[in-house]
């Protein structure tokens, strides 16, 4: 079994994995991180999204071994010491989530967006989300969300708001 | 001062575990020693086992256990129905795993029980199954006719039952009528697909289980699991965690759950499955599937005599758990907000080799405001009305209120005309009805459509001595405790089962304003038998009409109580005593008074209480609501088609909604927004598919498709608000209401834009094939070939 | 789902990738970006002995210039491609097609010669190569040959490669001055496949078109160059009527699938009125 070392929120981890072993698998079942759900088995619907190397990507659609000395984020690495990320808050002011479960992968999915396009216009929103299916909202409030968190993230002058 | 918390839009307290990833869903849960189970499913839509080898499954890595259906026939019992609709309903046997026969794609017959999820997995290729292949039965039209192959061949028909509900005379309201309509319109089926798969859970203790479950109905599901398994009710202990969606697909009682339950006492360890999406298209209860037969009359000025409807409804393979009467819901909303003389309905519940059909958002009513709100604009356009115009010579004025209606139900209050002038307003009706004038000149070959539908539909499940005359096996109450901690602090018990409702934010709300206590000192107590011991649970648009105003009632009882211990303390009679913001003070006295909180204490401590009455102000109430609610609302849709390719495009959406009186406002909007997201697509996108062979061909999010934000446009959502008289809240439920009322405003909408091609419907999901074929003058869509290419061959993204 | 069991290798360099590929046998399979593959191997209808992964080879990510034509390396992603200066300049078409694949998750991972290599007729840049008249690299043990496209996409997700050869790059000629390029995607939603597409390359001079390259997306097993459109408007005028009349026989020699998203006839259809809109588009 490949021996593989990966950054995950900000902690370094070493495991021997089976090849096979799904980064979103690796993450839910051995780190015990399951802030990152499962939503489907066809890469469409972006639940399990997470950034590796600050880059979203679907976790179910990479390979453990492939994160191997990559740094990952899941939901459960934003915000700092129990401040939410302003993605976060943004998601909560707007109602922007109703059950939730595409809600890690909509906030991870929507920073990279902001990290392309810091102040993206409603329709590059949607567009941007169409990795990422949700099937409470209508998407509505999400879109509203991410433009306040775009907003909110550029306001802070000279304060970089990563993730 | 106290804020008003009914009414303002609260940020919901759910919020903060689900926006961290601290969320508790069934699948995050392992406790130690929990073993994992496999599904080996039938890939035959029809078949008989005649042998089944689990020896080498048995032999492979990590595999603790391995089960047939065979292997448990003596204690899996059958899964229930709850709802015998009619004396002579024929109701098979439905083992949790097949036993003899499989009866559609996906059925369970075997499982693997392993250490891990993977090993579960891979010993399934070690069981061999043998099959004798049956013929499947797909077409419910050809299921009913002579000689048809029987999904059940000891029922010897594959008719389950026919329910007919008439009032009026028909045959005097159609006979001479001057316009006559009939349509056949097919409800397409649909999977439900809550974002987050189904979950099941269960922890052995001694001879008690308790049982973690992505379910709407931790109450129901506990008595049923008691009733399939003979294990005592109160052995068993049901939790609905945090619960991912539901629209009615976890409104179930699910074969995995049962087994998850057998496998745990078998083997007494914590047991867990968790499906795949592609696993759950294919078992997770379907959606929809009716065709409907329609005959409407009218007079020339519009004004509607009756109408028949003769509907055939698609139960699939088996009776879940209210499978037989979810097109019986509709029965009494296919007048929708129209007065007539007459109405006769009929309804045959037909086996087929497909999933059962059960609840999805609406159930029953989006059925039948399809049909009524289609039929309107075919008699708008058979007239050459205008849509809004035939609705208002035919709805029920506000002035008619309460108002009982052709099907039998009172309608206690509404607002047509206030939501459809509103609706009209912020659409600019006039300037878009002119531009569809004006492409329709220049033979534009983008056509603009207007799609109008006013609905209403019932909800507040359901009165329970209605429920009884309809012969469904429960009530229709709900039961909420207010428990006042000693500190002031309060604990509201519900017997709601949210899974994204928002519950928590809302119930908190309400008890805030009813107690005069914090926001925040409120904490919401739900899913959980053990500890809301009496509850229905969260569907049909229940939750606030009944279970918020139980907590409504309880609260009256808590104050009714403290008011009695303040009067005590502070040597004032009950009568003198006022309650405003949390504080009992004598009328004309306001200096001198006690707080909810300082009365809490002294009733937890009851050191000092009036005689007979007890220590602490805890109380509960129980509320069966005495009618329905009617939400209603106008909503109205503007769609650009491309008469070239037929593709369409949602140009603007306004849905203005009356469902009452309002507790958050931002909670009914988000309610609004995903109601209307899945009412259209199920006009524009979705659909289940079976092949002939009764294949499911759309097992995959890649073959069924929901639609993403970059499909939707940005509705415009308002509201007028008429509340209801039937309760003290004056609230109606939110939960459905755009979903029903969205998808015939999108095919109406459709249908108008290609009126003068002579185009009077097309088939849902209006595909653009489907639009094209539809200008060409094929009235019979040459639907797509279902199962040639597509599937997973070329599923997924790029490379 | 769970993949079944597989070998993994992850070749350091290039020559290793292609020593493994062909000591692996035919039951292997190279793992690009992943996109494609993985869903196949989680729903078990992919089972491979072997996956050779190229995510570590850097040097086949590289996109270069090569004087009258770019070199886009196998394993560029999508989201590269996107955003590549040299591609933007000289064959935008690639770039503005690219944009229309997946979502952006998927198109950080997906690759563009994991895209062609795949050989999905419904998917967006094979028609894209062909249109092109882009060449294939492949190299294995045995040595390096250049596939044109036009014989690289054999039959439905099948290419001309053999099993222990692989895309190391994609070259592509440049787009001189005076053309313009558009690719024409129609589907049901953002997330699904086309239904049909049209990738087109139309250089004007004056009112008239001096050459026009076009190719669709799923309408046969492999994707399609239309010749017989191509050959009529060449030396015509570029207005729409000339594009309509031409792209009447947009679907000429074509073989459209059925399947859920629309009937062989629909496609036949669609090509004819997406083919005219995409010269339109093109010739701006």
């Amino acid at each position: 079994m490949p021996r593989i070392r990966v950054e995950v929120d900000g902690a370094t981890y070493e495991d021997d994995v089976e090849p096979r072993l799904l980064l979103v698998h690796y993450l839910r079942e051995r780190l015990g991180k399951v802030g990152t759900p499962v939503g489907c088995d066809t890469s469409n619907c972006g639940a399990c999204t997470v950034l590796m190397d600050g880059m979203s990507v679907k976790s179910c659609s990479v390979l453990a071994v492939q994160a191997d000395g990559r740094d990952v984020t899941t939901v459960e690495g934003l915000g700092v010491d129990g401040t939410p990320h302003p993605m976060q808050t943004a998601f909560h002011e707007e109602h922007a989530l109703q059950c939730g479960y595409c809600t890690p992968g909509m906030i991870m999915a929507s920073l990279d967006l902001l990290r392309e396009n810091p102040d993206p216009s409603e329709q590059e929103v949607r567009e941007g989300l169409e990795g990422n299916l949700c099937r409470c909202t209508g998407y509505q409030n999400i879109v509203k969300a991410v433009r306040r968190a775009a907003s909110d993230m550029r306001e802070p002058a000279g304060q970089e708001v990563t993730p | 001062m106290t804020v008003q918390e009914v009414g303002s839009p609260r940020r919901r307290s759910e919020d903060a575990r689900l926006i961290t990833g601290r969320t508790k869903w069934t699948d995050n849960m392992s406790p130690a020693g929990t073993l994992h189970v496999a599904f080996l499913r039938s890939p035959f839509a029809h078949a008989r086992i005649t042998g089944i080898d689990t020896s080498r499954a048995k032999q492979s890595p990590n595999v603790v256990a391995v089960f047939s259906g065979q292997d448990l026939a003596e204690e899996q019992g059958s899964l229930p129905c709850a709802w015998v609709v009619t004396e002579d309903m024929k109701h098979p046997e439905h083992p949790s795993m097949a036993v003899n026969e499989v009866r559609y794609v996906g059925e369970p017959v075997a499982c693997v029980v392993a250490r891990d999820k993977t090993a579960a997995v891979d010993a399934l290729e070690e069981i061999d199954v043998d099959y004798e292949p049956l013929s499947a039965v797909v077409d419910m039209e050809a299921a009913l006719a002579e000689g048809a192959d029987l999904v059940h061949d000891d029922l010897g028909t594959n008719k389950s039952y026919t329910w007919v509900f008439e009032n009026g005379d028909l045959d005097a309201a159609m006979r001479d009528a001057p316009v006559v309509i009939e349509r056949r319109y097919v409800q397409q089926r649909l999977i439900p697909t809550a974002m987050e798969p189904r979950s099941v859970l269960c922890v052995p203790e001694g001879d008690e289980f308790t049982l973690y479950s992505a379910t709407q109905i931790p109450h129901i599901l506990r008595l049923m699991l008691a009733t399939v398994t003979g294990i005592p009710e109160h052995r068993i202990r049901v939790v609905a965690p945090d619960v991912g969606g539901g629209f009615g697909s976890k409104l179930q009682v699910y074969g995995e759950e049962v087994l998850a339950l057998l496998l745990a006492r078998r083997l007494g360890r914590p047991v867990k499955w968790t499906e795949t999406r592609s696993e759950g298209n294919m078992t997770v209860h379907h959606g929809r599937d009716q065709i409907q037969r329609l005959t409407l009359a009218a007079e020339r000025d519009g004004r509607i005599r009756g109408l028949k409807v003769d509907l055939l409804a698609d139960m699939g393979a088996y009776l879940m758990l209210v499978t037989p009467g979810i097109p019986l819901l509709g029965a009494f909303m296919f007048n929708g907000i129209y007065k007539m003389d007459a109405l006769s309905f009929t309804c045959t519940g037909v086996f087929t080799t497909k999933v059962p059909t059960d609840a999805y958002r609406g159930a029953g009513r989006p059925e039948a405001t399809y049909a009524i709100e289609r039929l309107m604009d075919e008699l708008a356009a058979e007239l050459g009305i205008d849509p809004i115009e035939v609705r208002r010579r035919n709805w029920i004025k506000h002035e008619e209120f309460p108002y009982e209606t052709i099907a039998g139900l009172t309608y206690d209050s509404g607002n047509y005309e206030a939501a459809t002038d509103k609706a009209l307003e912020l659409f600019e009706y006039d300037k878009l009805r002119a531009e569809q004038a004006d492409r329709r000149d220049r033979q534009d070959p983008v056509q603009l459509g207007i799609g109008v539908s006013t609905f209403t539909e019932m909800c507040g499940l359901a009165p329970s001595r209605v429920l009884g005359s309809l012969s469904y096996g429960a009530g229709g109450w709900e039961h909420a405790a207010v428990r006042v901690l000693p500190s002031g602090k309060v604990e509201v018990v519900t017997g709601s089962s949210a899974h994204g409702q928002g519950h928590e934010t809302a119930w908190a709300q309400i008890t805030a304003d009813r107690l005069g206590v914090p926001f925040e000192d409120v904490k919401v107590l739900h899913g959980d038998t053990a500890i809301s011991h009496k509850g229905m649970d969260t569907y049909g648009s229940r939750s606030l009409a009944v279970g918020g105003v139980a907590l409504f009632s309880a609260c009256e009882k808590v104050v009714d109580k403290a008011r009695k211990v303040a009067a005590h303390m502070l040597e004032a009679s009950e009568q003198d005593l006022e309650f405003t913001a949390g504080r009992f003070s004598v009328r004309g006295v306001q200096q001198e008074g006690k707080t909810l909180q300082e009365v809490a204490l002294a009733a937890f401590a009851a050191h000092d209480l009036p005689d007979g009455i007890e220590p602490s102000l805890d109380s509960d109430a129980t509320f069966d609501p005495e009618n329905f609610s009617f939400p209603h609302g106008t909503h109205l849709c503007a769609m650009e088609v491309d008469t070239e390719t037929g593709m369409v495009k949602i140009r603007k959406y306004v849905a203005v909604d009356d469902v009452g009186k309002v507790v958050n406002p931002l909670i009914v909007e988000g309610q609004v927004h995903g109601g209307l997201a899945q009412g259209i697509a199920q006009a524009l996108y979705e659909e289940a598919v079976y092949d002939a062979e009764g294949n499911l061909t759309t097992t995959t999010m890649a073959d069924y498709l929901i639609p993403s934000a970059a499909d939707l446009p940005t509705f415009t959502v308002d509201r007028t608000e008429t509340p209801a008289t039937t309760n003290p809240l004056g609230v109606k439920g939110v939960g459905e209401a755009g979903t029903i009322a969205s998808t015939p405003a999108v095919v109406n909408s459709i249908v108008d834009a290609l009126r003068p091609h002579g185009v009077h419907d097309v088939q849902m999901p209006c595909t653009p094939e489907r639009v094209w074929r539809a200008l060409r003058g094929e009235t019979k869509p040459g639907a797509a070939q279902p199962g040639a290419a597509g599937g997973l061959g070329s599923a997924g993204g790029d490379q | 789902m769970i993949p079944a069991t597989f070998d993994y290798v992850r070749p350091a360099s290039l020559d290793d990738a292609v020593r493994a590929l062909s000591d692996a046998g035919e039951d292997a399979k190279v793992l690009a970006g992943g996109q494609s593959l993985m869903p196949l191997l989680r729903m078990r209808l992919a089972i491979p002995d072997a996956l050779i992964d190229l995510d570590r080879l850097d040097g086949l990510r590289e996109i270069r210039d090569e004087g009258d034509s770019i070199v886009i390396g196998a394993m560029a992603t999508h989201h590269q491609v996107i955003r590549d200066p040299l591609v933007r300049e000289h064959v935008p078409l690639i770039a503005t097609t690219t944009e229309t694949v997946a979502d952006p998750a998927v198109r950080h991972r997906g690759t563009f010669g994991g895209s062609l290599a795949h050989a999905d007729p419904a998917s967006d840049l094979p028609a894209v190569a062909l249109a092109l008249d882009a060449v294939l690299l492949v190299r294995s043990v045995r040595g390096e040959r250049e596939i044109p496209a036009s014989e690289f996409f054999v039959d439905w997700m099948t290419s001309a490669m053999e099993p222990d050869e692989l895309l190391v790059g994609v070259r592509v000629p440049k787009l001189g001055a005076g053309w313009g390029v558009h690719y024409e995607k129609f589907h049901r939603t953002a997330q699904a496949w086309a239904i049909v597409g049209v990738a087109c390359a139309v250089h004007r001079s004056g009112d008239g078109i001096e050459e026009a390259r076009i190719a669709l997306t799923n309408m046969g097993p492999t994707p399609v160059r239309a010749s017989a459109v191509e050959t009529a408007v060449r030396g015509g005028s570029a207005s729409e009527d000339a594009f309509r009349t031409a792209a009447a026989q947009a679907a000429a020699g074509t073989e459209p699938p059925t399947d859920l998203d629309g009937s062989s006839e629909y496609r036949t259809h669609l090509a004819t009125v997406l083919t005219a809109r995409a010269l339109s588009a093109a010739a701006g």
